[in-house]
């Protein structure tokens, strides 16, 4: 029975993604522009946020991706250290300037929504601080997997990061929840998905969500790919080295 | 184009910024994917001709 | 064990050896911020338990990046991982030894410092029982953070990157004890909440610590 870990070999792996990457841009384009059309020509404004409304069917599923591009690495990093695949060290790097920008989008579009929804760009926000912390989560490991030149210590090492990070993250979403209580009364500004949603909010929020975990599949495909191929390339190099 | 109303710019500026960013990322995957493939092709070429 | 801790303490108070470097940051500033904020002391009053905690925090990062690197250079890391004593004890023995020549004269000196920012009467002893309780969990995530570069050339700001975000839940229960303590309120939920983050981060941060050099030394 072909069982998962057959896609840890690099040429299973390649041969797999060499379609199904292809397969889910296509999915995650088609179903990121109906979202993301419906929700912005069709959807009616809401009548407390007026327009505004219309950031969240970025605003969310940024926001879901940057948490999950995450938990995605801290799950491969996991596989790498037991099981030493290295197909599964390589998806946690390409994974991470993924994560990155999604943070960031959710980060910048959660401004330009707090603008006129709470009269400031920023609010220290337990929410907002935790996502601020993520991003210097990613900022830091991307720097450690691009500071070591061994490939396999640098898969080591950030995978040991993340493991500890995650942790800490963690423990910084508890702390700015604790943190926060002394300066402001409850969270009234928060729009909570569910709480009164149409479907015309919910249509179009629910097409960008799957669309944006598509997207993040084609890309951490693509770019576990192209890390496969720069490994191949840097054997080969050692070899010629070694022969001349 | 719909009315946005008050929020006008703040909408556009957000989609702008968010596609922006995601055309940016995509851009980079593709760039560094087709630089490295490139990279992979010649050194192979090289390696099995000697 | 013991001699190791003693040869880094007496490392460390060796002239250049880093030990006056945070004390001196500290004291500097909590001068420039009353320069910068302005003389008012109600102002410094509200700001200054942030101040000391984030005073601290960078002052235990200044000396982190010679935690393992000085040994790494001349073999001496080497000898330690294949000496009988586990590298997990070397490393909490080495943080222990960072928070010793760090953490506690930055404690001991702290109130000193809260007289020159105004701070208010009641908070001194929840200062000091906070960066006591605390510090030693900065010279473990430190010690993590130093393990993990220890192999390059150019660390010492990677690693600030690196242990900053780390230092986060610590800066936030620490400053906010200090906080509610000279706000005249009961300090105890983050103070507990600061030495379970030490005790957490001392019982399993020496075991990823040793993983990662274990990692460069291969």
């Amino acid at each position: 029975m072909a069982s998962l870990w057959e896609y840890a070999n690099p040429v299973k792996f390649m041969r797999l993604s060499n379609w199904l990457m292809p397969v889910s841009a296509v999915l995650a384009a088609a179903l990121i522009a109906v979202g993301l059309y419906w929700g912005f020509f069709l959807t009616p404004d809401d009548y407390r946020q007026g327009a505004t409304i219309k950031i969240i069917f970025l605003h969310v599923p940024a926001a879901l991706m940057a948490i999950n591009a995450w938990a995605m690495m801290l799950v491969t990093s996991l596989i790498w250290l037991i099981r030493r695949h290295h197909v599964s060290a390589l998806a946690a790097k390409a994974a991470g300037p993924i994560g990155a920008t999604m943070t960031l989008i959710a980060l910048i579009t959660g401004a330009i929504w707090g603008q006129p929804m709470w009269g400031t760009w920023w609010a220290w926000d337990p929410r907002l601080t935790s996502f601020l912390i993520l991003f210097l989560f990613y900022v830091g490991y991307i720097a450690l997997w691009s500071a070591i030149e061994d490939p396999d210590t640098a898969a080591d090492l950030t995978a040991v990061l993340c493991l500890v990070g995650s942790v800490f993250a963690v423990l910084s979403r508890y702390a700015a929840l604790f943190w926060n209580q002394g300066l402001h009364q409850g969270a009234s500004l928060s729009v909570a998905p569910g709480t009164r949603m149409d479907w015309s909010y919910k249509g179009p929020l629910y097409l960008c969500m799957i669309g944006f975990v598509l997207l993040f599949v084609a890309l951490v495909l693509a770019g576990t790919r192209t890390e496969i191929r720069a490994r191949r390339s840097r054997a080969l190099m050692t070899r010629e080295r070694a022969r001349a | 184009m719909p009315d946005l109303g008050t929020y006008a710019t703040e909408v556009l500026l957000a989609y702008a910024v968010s596609l922006g960013l995601l055309a940016l990322l995509i851009t980079w995957t593709w760039a560094r994917s087709r630089r490295v493939r490139r990279d992979l092709a010649a050194l192979e070429a090289r390696v099995t001709r000697v | 064990m013991i001699a190791l801790l003693i040869r880094d303490l007496r490392l460390a108070f060796r002239a250049g050896g880093g030990f006056g470097l945070g004390l001196g940051f500290f004291l500097i500033l909590a001068v420039l911020v009353p320069l910068g904020v302005g003389p008012d002391p109600v102002t410094l009053g509200i700001i200054a338990p942030g101040i000391l905690w984030v005073g601290a925090l960078l002052a235990c990062l200044l000396s982190l990046d010679r935690l393992f690197a000085l040994d790494h250079e001349d073999g001496s890391l080497d000898l330690l991982a294949t000496s009988p004593i586990p590298l997990e004890g070397v490393v909490a023995v080495k943080a222990l030894a960072h928070w010793g020549t760090t953490g506690l004269p930055l404690a001991l000196a702290a109130p000193v410092l809260g007289i020159l920012l105004n701070l208010p009467g009641a908070a001194y002893a929840t200062l000091m029982l906070s960066l006591i309780l605390g510090t030693p969990a900065l010279s473990m995530i430190g010690a993590f953070g130093a393990a993990l570069t220890v192999g390059l050339k150019r660390g010492g700001l990677l690693l600030s990157l690196l242990v900053l975000p780390m230092y986060m839940p610590t800066l936030v229960f620490g400053a906010q004890a200090v906080t509610r303590a000279a706000q005249g309120l009961d300090p105890t939920t983050p103070l507990v909440l600061l030495a379970g983050i030490t005790a957490g981060s001392t019982a399993l941060l020496p075991f990823a610590a040793a993983f990662a050099l274990r990692i460069n030394l291969r």
